[in-house]
C-alpha cells in the first residue's frame, strides 16, 4: 500500500500535529499550517486527527495509488481530479489501485490538505512525522516530495462524509488576524502602536512555513535608548533570545515577520506581541499579495477566541458522527 | 537583576533577566528553567533557556496563564541566590579561517555588507581596532567560548567569549541578512559567536568553517547517535585554528565516521571565573588537553 509521485507540486510535505518538546535545541514544532484543515480530513478519511497527511501550498501534486483508499482534501480551494474527472473539496471520495489524483489550480486559500486512509506512514522522527525541511529531519527524507517518490501507508477503514460551508474556517478580506501586544511592545512609540494597529498591510513573497512577511505598512518609529551590550547596532536588535511561536517580530523597524510551525526558534529581533493561536491556521491560507490587518485583543479575548475555535473542531467531530 | 515577565499570545511566557548580555544573566535564566523543569509543573510544554532570557510554552487549557506566571515570579528568589557551578564539558572544534567556500559566499553577497571593500574577517579586525586578520584569528581562538543559547536552527550554538567585557570581539551583522550561508561555517553577530548548522539564510559576518558535525538528524556520525545536536547551554568551547590540509584530513575521517571530537568533562564556577579569568580559562585548558 503506497501512493507514488508522478509531479510533486510546488512543495508538497508530509504532516501531522507536530513535534513538541525540541525548540530548546532549536527543532521546531512543524506540522500543518492549518491545523484544523488538517484534522477535517482526517476525519472524513477515517483516521486519527493527527494522522500524517500531505500539505500542498499553492499547487497540488499528481499521485497514483497503489491499493484502493478513502481521501480527502480540505483547506484551499485546490480541486481534485481522479484521472481527469473533477472531485469536491471537504467531501470523502474512493480511489481505487491504479487510479491517478491531480488538482486544478488554486481557487482561494494557499494550503491544501491531502489525507488518505490509513495516514501517511512515513518514520517518526523525534516522535512526529512531520517534515522540518531546513533541519532535514522527518517527513519522506527530511525534505519536499520529489516526482519518483514512494511513500508507504497505513491501514485505515476508511470513512464518509461532507463538511458544509459553514462548518469550515477561511481568513475574511482582509484578513484579521489578532494579536496580544507584549514581549517588546515598549521599544515602539505610542503613535508607531497605533499606526501598527490602523495600517492594512500585504502579505510579502517571502511567505513559507517558517514565517511570514507583511509589507505596505508604516515603519516604526523607536523610543530611544542606548543599545544593551550585546544587542547590536540597529534600534529593532536586542540579545537574542527565543521566539515564540506568532510572534511578530520586525527587522530594521519595516516589515512584519509572523513565525509559523516552522519556525526559527530564536534570534536577535524585537517582537511586538504574538499572534493569538486561534489566528494560526488562517496565516497558513494566506497568499502573497492578500491584505491583512492586526488586530489587538486582550488575554482574557485570546482564551475565549481558542474556546471558540475548540468549539468549531466539537461541531465537527459531532457532524461527523466522531 | 529583576526579571521581566510577558506574555507571548496564549500559549508563552517569555523571560527578559537582563537587557544586557552578561554571564550572571545567563546563569540566572540556566538556574530559572532547571527550576521549571524540576518542579514538573502541569501544562509546560516546552522550557528554552537563551542568552540573558529564557521562555516558556505551556497549555492554556491545562494551567491558567496567570497562575503560571505566579509560579515563575515565587521562583526567582531561589533562582537568583542559586550557586552558578557547572559540571559541564570542554571541547575543542577545529576550524579552517578564511576558508574557500565562506570566502565566495561573502563575495557574492557584499552589497549587503558594511564594507564591500573588505572580507568579512578584515571587517571584523578594523572595527575591534586590531591588526590585521591574523592578530583577529588569534583574539578569536586563544580564549574558550561558553554555549550560552542553542537555537535559530536545529542544533545551533551561540557562543559567548570569556574574556573581560572590553576584551569581547564585537562585530555588526550584516546590513541586510544573506540567503545563504555554508553548513558549518563559524559566524559572529554583536557579541556571540555561533555555528551554523545547516545550511542557509544568515546575518551573522562569516569567518571559516568546522570539518566537524555538530547536527545530525539521520543519527549516523558516531557521536551523533544518541542526541541529533551536539550542543547544550553551559557548554563550553576552544576553537582550534587548523590548515587546509589538517581540515581536508579531518573531513576525510568525518566521512569515514572515524572523527572524534576532543570532549572532556569539566566545571565551572562563576564566583571563581569572576575572580581570575585568566586562571579559570587556563584551568579548562588543562582539563582539555588532559594535562
Amino acid at each position: 500500500m503506497a501512493v507514488n509521485v508522478i509531479t510533486p507540486g510546488l512543495s508538497t510535505t508530509v504532516q501531522d500535529l507536530g513535534r513538541p518538546g525540541y525548540y530548546h535545541l532549536g527543532i521546531p514544532l512543524s506540522g500543518g499550517m492549518d491545523r484544523f484543515a488538517l484534522r477535517a480530513a482526517n476525519m472524513l478519511v477515517g483516521n486519527d486527527e493527527g494522522a500524517a497527511v500531505l500539505e500542498a501550498v499553492f499547487m497540488g501534486p499528481e499521485l497514483e495509488f497503489t491499493s484502493a483508499a478513502t481521501v480527502a482534501i480540505t483547506g484551499g480551494d485546490l480541486p481534485p481530479k481522479v484521472n481527469g474527472d473533477e472531485r469536491p473539496t471537504w467531501e470523502a471520495f474512493p480511489v481505487k489501485a491504479g487510479d491517478r489524483l491531480s488538482f486544478g489550480y488554486l481557487k482561494s486559500g494557499a494550503r491544501a490538505y491531502i489525507a488518505i486512509s490509513g495516514g501517511v506512514d512515513v518514520p517518526v522522527k523525534l516522535g512526529s512525522r512531520s517534515t522540518y525541511t531546513l533541519g532535514a529531519l522527518g517527513g519522506h527524507e527530511g525534505r519536499a516530495l520529489k516526482a519518483g517518490d514512494s511513500l508507504p501507508l497505513g491501514k485505515g477503514a476508511g470513512g464518509k462524509g461532507i463538511i458544509p460551508a459553514n462548518l469550515r474556517r477561511q481568513p475574511g478580506n482582509p484578513a484579521e488576524l489578532r494579536m496580544l501586544p507584549g514581549l517588546y511592545w515598549h521599544r515602539i512609540t505610542a503613535e508607531a502602536g497605533r499606526q501598527f494597529f490602523a495600517d492594512t498591510w500585504k502579505v510579502a513573497p517571502e511567505a513559507d512555513r517558517i514565517g511570514y512577511r507583511f509589507k505596505g505598512g508604516t515603519a516604526l518609529d523607536f523610543v530611544p535608548r542606548e543599545q544593551p551590550f550585546g544587542a547590536g547596532s540597529n534600534p529593532s536588535n536586542i540579545v537574542d533570545a527565543c521566539y515564540p511561536y506568532g510572534s511578530i517580530q520586525v527587522p530594521g523597524g519595516t516589515e512584519p515577520i509572523v513565525l509559523h510551525r516552522d519556525a526559527v526558534s530564536g534570534g536577535g529581533y524585537m517582537m511586538l506581541g504574538c499572534v493569538i493561536s486561534a489566528d494560526m491556521d488562517l496565516i497558513g491560507q494566506l497568499q502573497p499579495h492578500s491584505p491583512a490587518r492586526f488586530v489587538e485583543v486582550t488575554m482574557d479575548q485570546a482564551l475565549a477566541a481558542r474556546a471558540d475555535r475548540q468549539a468549531a473542531l466539537a461541531r465537527l467531530r459531532a457532524h461527523l458522527g466522531r | 537583576m529583576s526579571i521581566r515577565f510577558s506574555f507571548g499570545g496564549d500559549e508563552h511566557i517569555f523571560a527578559e533577566v537582563s537587557e544586557d548580555m552578561s554571564l550572571e544573566a545567563f546563569f540566572t535564566s540556566l538556574s530559572m528553567t532547571n527550576a521549571v523543569r524540576a518542579a514538573g509543573i502541569k501544562g509546560v510544554t516546552e522550557i528554552c533557556p537563551a542568552n540573558a532570557s529564557f521562555q516558556i510554552k505551556f497549555d492554556p487549557d491545562r494551567i491558567k496563564p496567570g497562575d503560571l506566571l505566579k509560579e515563575l515570579q515565587s521562583m526567582e528568589g531561589a533562582a537568583s541566590k542559586s550557586d552558578a557551578t557547572l559540571k559541564t564539558r570542554i571541547m575543542e572544534i577545529p576550524v579552517l579561517y578564511q576558508d574557500p567556500w565562506t570566502h565566495e559566499t561573502l563575495m557574492r553577497f557584499r552589497e549587503r555588507h558594511q564594507n564591500p571593500n573588505a572580507t568579512d574577517l578584515e571587517y571584523a579586525a578594523e572595527v575591534n581596532g586590531l591588526g590585521g586578520v591574523d592578530d583577529f584569528i588569534k583574539a578569536h581562538s586563544s580564549q574558550p567560548w561558553f554555549v550560552s543559547m542553542v537555537g535559530f536552527v536545529a542544533g545551533l550554538p551561540f557562543l559567548y567569549q570569556m574574556v573581560e567585557r572590553k576584551r569581547q570581539l564585537q562585530v555588526p551583522k550584516y546590513l541586510r541578512p544573506r540567503t545563504d550561508t555554508p553548513k558549518l561555517t563559524i559566524g559572529h553577530g554583536g557579541c556571540f559567536s555561533c555555528i551554523y548548522s545547516v545550511r542557509g539564510a544568515g546575518g551573522y559576518q562569516m569567518f571559516g568553517v568546522t570539518p566537524m558535525p555538530i547536527y545530525d538528524p539521520s543519527q549516523k556520525v558516531n557521536y551523533l547517535q544518541d542526541e541529533m545536536c551536539l550542543f547544550k547551554p553551559g557548554d563550553i568551547v576552544k576553537w582550534k585554528p587548523v590548515t587546509r590540509d589538517e581540515y581536508d584530513a579531518a573531513i576525510e575521517a568525518v566521512e569515514e565516521n572515524r572523527f572524534e571530537p576532543v570532549i572532556r568533562a569539566a566545571s565551572f564556577s562563576l564566583t571563581e571565573f569572576n575572580k581570575d579569568m585568566a586562571g579559570t580559562n587556563a584551568k579548562l585548558m588543562e582539563a582539555l588537553h588532559g594535562r
